[in-house]
């Protein structure tokens, strides 16, 4: 399934299905386990669930039973590639600013002298 | 000096935050005196500053215009200031000389000194998801394309680098 990056970004805009992504980035979860944590009924939990799924954030696990569901993280890469180009381009002006700021102190410390 | 870190804390912002090794005070200037910006806000390798204008004043406003080495094209964004506490907190506005984006964009830059650093975080704010979105994409698409490879070259010596 190949989700919209807006889709995804929408899914991540929750900070209770950010928190469910936060749990099974430590293993997968079956759903009831998921809604521990929150004071939440299952089926609550299970829209964000379902939610997550069609972002293709979240799959379900093989065991029938459980219904387990686990993070894809090659999803959640891609979503959050936007975030790392921006954060390096930044990175870098924020770089040049050092160097610069290193110049300014010695600059100041001469003028305190 | 440390990680830059980028977050979307709702769905119309995009937050930085980063610390300095330097009082705030030369961060505040290093924001808002045109002699300094002009040597560090320039985006991807091959792009200069030839333009900027500032008057630091509530109502006043800044004008800045990228240029680059490659093909000449410039990119050109103003706006202006609503907030100024000197030196912790700057609120402006922003716009795009071709807007790629919808709308006008919020930036509140504030400066929080501790044991002589400063801890930056620069939040934007934008009137859409989907003008936050585009400013995101833009990191990707706007000016990097072009000079890329050399981008990539930069970054793979900068430890940041994945």
């Amino acid at each position: 399934m190949q989700a919209s990056l807006d889709a995804t970004f929408a899914a991540l805009a929750d900070p209770t299905r950010r928190a469910i992504l936060t749990r099974l980035a430590s293993g997968e979860a079956s759903v009831a386990e998921l809604a521990r944590p929150f004071a939440m009924s299952q089926p609550a939990i299970s829209k964000h669930l379902k939610v997550l799924e069609r972002a293709g954030l979240i799959r379900r696990g093989r065991d029938a039973q459980r219904r387990p569901r686990r993070i894809e993280p090659k999803r959640l890469a891609e979503a959050t590639e936007w975030l790392e180009r921006y954060r390096r381009l930044w990175e870098g002006n924020y770089q040049r600013l050092d160097a610069l700021l290193e110049e300014l102190k010695t600059k100041e410390r001469k003028w305190d002298s | 000096m440390g990680q830059l870190k980028v977050t979307m804390p709702s769905d119309r912002e995009i937050a930085m935050t980063r610390v300095f090794d330097a009082p705030r005070t030369l961060v505040f200037d290093a924001h808002t005196k045109p002699e300094v910006v002009k040597r560090w806000l320039l985006g991807p390798p091959g792009w200069t500053m030839p333009v900027c204008e500032i008057d630091l004043r509530v109502g006043g406003k800044y004008r800045w215009v990228w240029r680059s080495d490659n093909d000449g094209s410039t990119m050109g964004i103003g706006g202006v200031y609503r907030e100024i506490v000197a030196p912790e907190r700057i609120v402006t506005t922003e716009r795009f000389d071709e807007a790629w984006y919808p709308g006008e964009g919020l930036n509140t830059l504030v400066l929080v000194e501790k044991g002589g650093r400063t801890t930056l975080t620069q939040t934007m704010r934008y009137e859409s998801k989907e003008a936050r979105d585009a400013v995101l994409k833009s990191g990707m698409e706007k000016g990097v394309e072009a000079s890329y490879d050399r981008l990539a070259e930069l970054l793979a010596s900068m430890p940041a680098a994945r």
